[in-house]
């Protein structure tokens, strides 16, 4: 287990210093951020001194450097918008997206699961089948429709959910989280909800294919014949080896979900890191783009190695394998 | 929080038994977000809203930009290189201190030395010496007559000597630092999500409605008609020209607009032979025909401005035949927008030795302006109607205005033909003309956005006699006469002046502002 994680830590350094290479670079040729920054007032002396207060004035590679350094210190540039530490903003953003993120999968978990289910388990009823046509909306329809159709219905017709925005939120071990305050949780629901949509359709779709190919198989038969309750086959026997691949899906799912939530953050002006990245794209903030695409890179580094750890929790032929080397 | 608000609604209630009937809270949902709490961080628009409310200026700008005087009372020049500020006496900081000259001075001293500033107000306090003549006495002493010294004071926030001038601008998004002698005082912001701000009881001017206020922004441009509609927030900026109509049925809405100072018009390539975008119909090179101005006047008849107001902008926008719209500081009352003339415009053409056209391509942006890309799809066939067939290419903002500034391999604007907007900051057509008409100049600071590079020594000679000429009457005269120079050159081609519409609940109205800002204190009660 340790050899294993350490080669996969190695293996994550090299894909964190490739991507920074391929970020930096890739985001320094587009466009020029000091005419999206200066006042449109500024004459040209104004513009060649901002030019030089951001260190645009050095070639690439020297930025780079500087960057370089900066980062092996946990420094990745000051925002140009908000002139503040890009990561200090990241990570002051982040608990609104993950906590964003993590109501989305518990959702995805808590609908998906149940009607992968009983779609799975009764494959020819009605309800089963309209389960099945529903994911497929979930899949098509794209999440900024979506969105707005939930804010018209529940916040605009019906008035029961405020249309946008973050609610009253209370400080936790130093996070601001509103998933403990009542209009928090009013104010979440409806992003979380649009957010999920996706992955409760991937989600039932998993467990249904899951379910439907375990029911035939030996292992079942066998329990039947030894008398086990139904509600104890597929609880405990069915369940467990069903989940294998739903937790692996929606461990990388999850790095989706704190991706995808640039849409929904928009949509419902989520203060998240995702506002914070499409802000920083659209004026050109680019030590926040770069620092926000390092952080994200971490995040699928760690993310996979969690779920590589689950994995051999769940399935002992993967701790068994590992022994054996 | 609830405790609060009681508090502030019954000490409201208490204090001011004249302006309210009842007090209460609002809520804005703004279309752009703000960068700080710190006025003086960065020049931008929404920031210097948002900071309104909690610093005053020594001068403030009214609805249409008209400058009346706020911790100042009253300034002129002294002679020509001096002017005089006498400062209101008694006015308070919100934490108790007395506001002096000293607060003055020490705001000048930080306003162009602030860390990490994106876009520093140096621009406007540079070439100005501050001398404290008495505790409310201030000399503003320049090198040259300097005209324009009263709107340039009108946008430097005025902060306290005692915790503001010394403030990071962490302390300032902290609200330590944010102490100023505003309508309303500091409560609480949290970047990217809300600031609130309270009404100041003890304000030297006249006492606002609101006893407090929260900004939320709101980005998206159809959540934001949602959270009116949901009744989320009580006004919202920036209402996108396709909800007009639907908006304008619902009765629980009042929509109000009104012109910004912001012209939308085309830059033309005037300063190389060979321009990259244009060649002959058969694709071959061809002496830049933009360099005729007879070819610059055609472009302009061709091009159908009550189409573009009525269609593309559904009626919300005006026509425009100049920099600035009426009832703005230096506008010439002798143009009118160049009317539709396609034959016109043809017949400019072959006596310039284009009869059979030539082709080109319009950049623009496709997320600065209302509706930039389709203005710009239907000028390029209005265009392609007269001879010249014109293709588009649109790109976002963050790579347009680079490229357009100094895209080219010399550092030179790279298109040909672009379509630009232009918000005249001083509300007054020196703005425009210094920056959009003057030769690109950079030892003297001109012409620092003429990305066509018109070039017209008759023309700068006015705009410099005018921006050295402290007599009122005579430069309103002086920039009418380069506006008009500047039309008959066809140095720039205006379209339309931008319109702005604001969003509010039944019983509130929003009153516009040329400056497009949406403050606190225009939210009035029908």
């Amino acid at each position: 287990m340790t050899v294993f994680i350490i080669r996969r830590l190695l293996q994550a350094s090299i894909v964190v210093m490739l991507m920074s290479i391929i970020v930096f670079f890739g985001v320094n040729v587009i466009g020029d951020p000091v005419y999206m920054l200066v006042s449109p007032d500024a004459d040209q002396d104004d513009i060649a001194a901002a030019i030089a207060r951001l260190g645009l004035d050095r070639p690439i590679w020297e930025q780079y450097w500087i960057f370089l350094k900066g980062a092996a210190t946990g420094d990745l540039g000051n925002s140009f918008i908000f002139g503040e530490p890009a990561l200090r903003l990241i990570l002051y953003h982040m608990p609104a997206t993950l906590e964003l993120a993590f109501s989305a999968l518990f959702l995805a978990i808590a609908i998906g699961i149940p009607l992968g289910l009983y779609a799975g388990l009764y494959p020819d009823k009605a309800v089963s089948k309209g389960i099945m046509a529903g994911s497929i909306l979930g899949f098509s329809l794209p999440t900024f429709w979506v969105g707005l159709m939930l804010i018209i219905l529940f916040a605009v017709e019906l008035g029961w959910l405020p249309a946008t925005g973050r609610g009253d939120t209370v400080s936790v071990l130093g996070f601001e989280t509103s998933l403990l305050t009542l209009d928090g949780l009013s104010h979440i629901f409806l992003p979380a909800l649009n957010l999920a949509l996706l992955k409760i359709s991937l989600a039932v779709r998993l467990t249904r294919a899951g379910v439907r190919e375990a029911m035939g198989q030996d292992y079942v038969k066998f329990a039947r014949a030894k008398g086990l309750s139904t509600k104890r086959i597929i609880f405990v026997h069915v369940m467990k080896n069903i989940m294998i691949p739903v937790v692996t899906v929606m461990g990388l799912e999850f790095g989706s979900l704190i991706g995808f939530s640039v849409v929904t953050e928009t949509i419902f002006a989520w203060p998240g890191m995702g506002k914070l990245l499409i802000n920083g794209i659209l004026q050109l903030d680019r030590p926040v783009v770069v620092a926000y695409l390092m952080v994200m890179v971490l995040f699928f580094v760690v993310i996979n190695l969690l779920v590589d750890i689950l994995y051999s929790i769940l399935d002992p032929r993967v701790r068994l394998q590992d022994q054996n080397k | 929080m609830k405790t609060t608000t009681t508090l502030a609604v019954a000490a409201g209630i208490l204090i001011s038994s004249v302006s309210l009937a009842s007090a209460e809270k609002l809520v804005i949902g703004l279309a752009s977000e703000t960068t700080s709490i710190d006025p003086q961080f960065h020049n931008t628009g929404p920031n210097n809203a948002l900071s309104l409310h909690v610093f005053d200026r020594l001068i403030l700008q009214n609805k249409t930009q008209g400058l009346y005087p706020g911790l100042a009372e009253s300034w002129a020049p002294v002679d020509d290189l001096t002017w005089e500020f006498k400062l209101r006496q008694g006015v308070k900081f919100h934490d108790g201190t007395d506001f002096t000259a000293d607060d003055v001075l020490c705001t000048f001293e930080r306003a162009p030395n602030v860390p990490n500033s994106p876009a520093s107000f140096a621009t406007y306090t540079k070439g100005k010496t501050l001398v404290k003549i008495d505790d409310y006495t201030v000399h503003f002493k320049t090198e040259v007559p300097y005209p324009l010294m009263g709107n340039d004071v009108s946008t430097v926030a005025i902060i306290s000597d005692s915790v503001g001038c010394g403030g990071t601008t962490e302390e300032f998004n902290a609200g330590t630092a944010a102490i100023g002698t505003g309508p309303y005082k500091f409560q609480s912001y949290t970047p990217g999500q809300s600031a609130t701000f309270v009404r100041n009881e003890d304000y030297w001017g006249e006492k606002p409605v609101w006893t407090e206020v929260e900004f939320r922004p709101i980005s998206s441009a159809p959540s934001r008609v949602a959270a009116l509609l949901a009744g989320d927030v009580d006004v919202i900026s920036g209402v996108p020209t396709t909800d007009i109509e639907t908006l304008k049925g619902k009765s629980e809405i009042t929509l109000s607009q009104g012109p910004s100072n912001r012209v939308i018009y085309l830059h033309m390539d005037q300063f190389r032979e060979n321009s990259p975008f244009i060649t002959a119909k058969d694709g071959s090179e061809i002496k830049n025909p933009l360099l005729d101005v007879r070819v610059r006047k055609a472009i302009s008849m061709a091009i159908n401005r009550d189409v573009i107001v009525e269609r593309v902008m559904e009626g919300i926008a005006v026509s425009a035949g100049q920099l600035l719209p009426d009832g703005f500081f230096g506008v010439s009352d002798k143009l009118s927008p160049l009317a539709y003339d396609p034959d016109g415009a043809k017949a400019l053409m072959a006596e310039a030795g284009y009869a059979d056209g030539f082709k080109m391509t319009i950049h623009g942006p496709n997320d600065r302006y209302i509706n930039d890309a389709k203005i710009a799809e239907a000028i390029a066939q209005m265009l392609t109607r007269v001879g010249i067939e014109t293709a588009v290419e649109t790109m976002p903002r963050s790579v347009y205005f680079g490229r357009a500034s100094s895209g080219s391999p010399d550092g030179l604007p790279e298109f040909s033909f672009i379509l630009v907007g232009w918000g005249a900051g001083s509300g007054e057509a020196s703005s425009p003309l210094k920056a959009l008409i003057h030769t690109n100049d950079p030892d003297k600071g001109y012409g620092a956005t003429n990305r066509g590079r018109h070039s017209s020594p008759e023309i700068d000679a006015v705009i410099q006699e005018a921006l050295a000429t402290v007599d009122d009457a005579k430069r309103q005269d002086l920039l009418a006469k380069a506006t008009e120079m500047a039309m008959e050159n066809v140095a720039i081609i205006p379209t339309h002046f931008q319109v702005n519409t604001w969003g509010a609940k039944k019983g509130l109205r929003y009153i516009p502002r040329t400056d497009e800002y949406t403050l606190a204190i225009g939210v009035v009660k029908e």
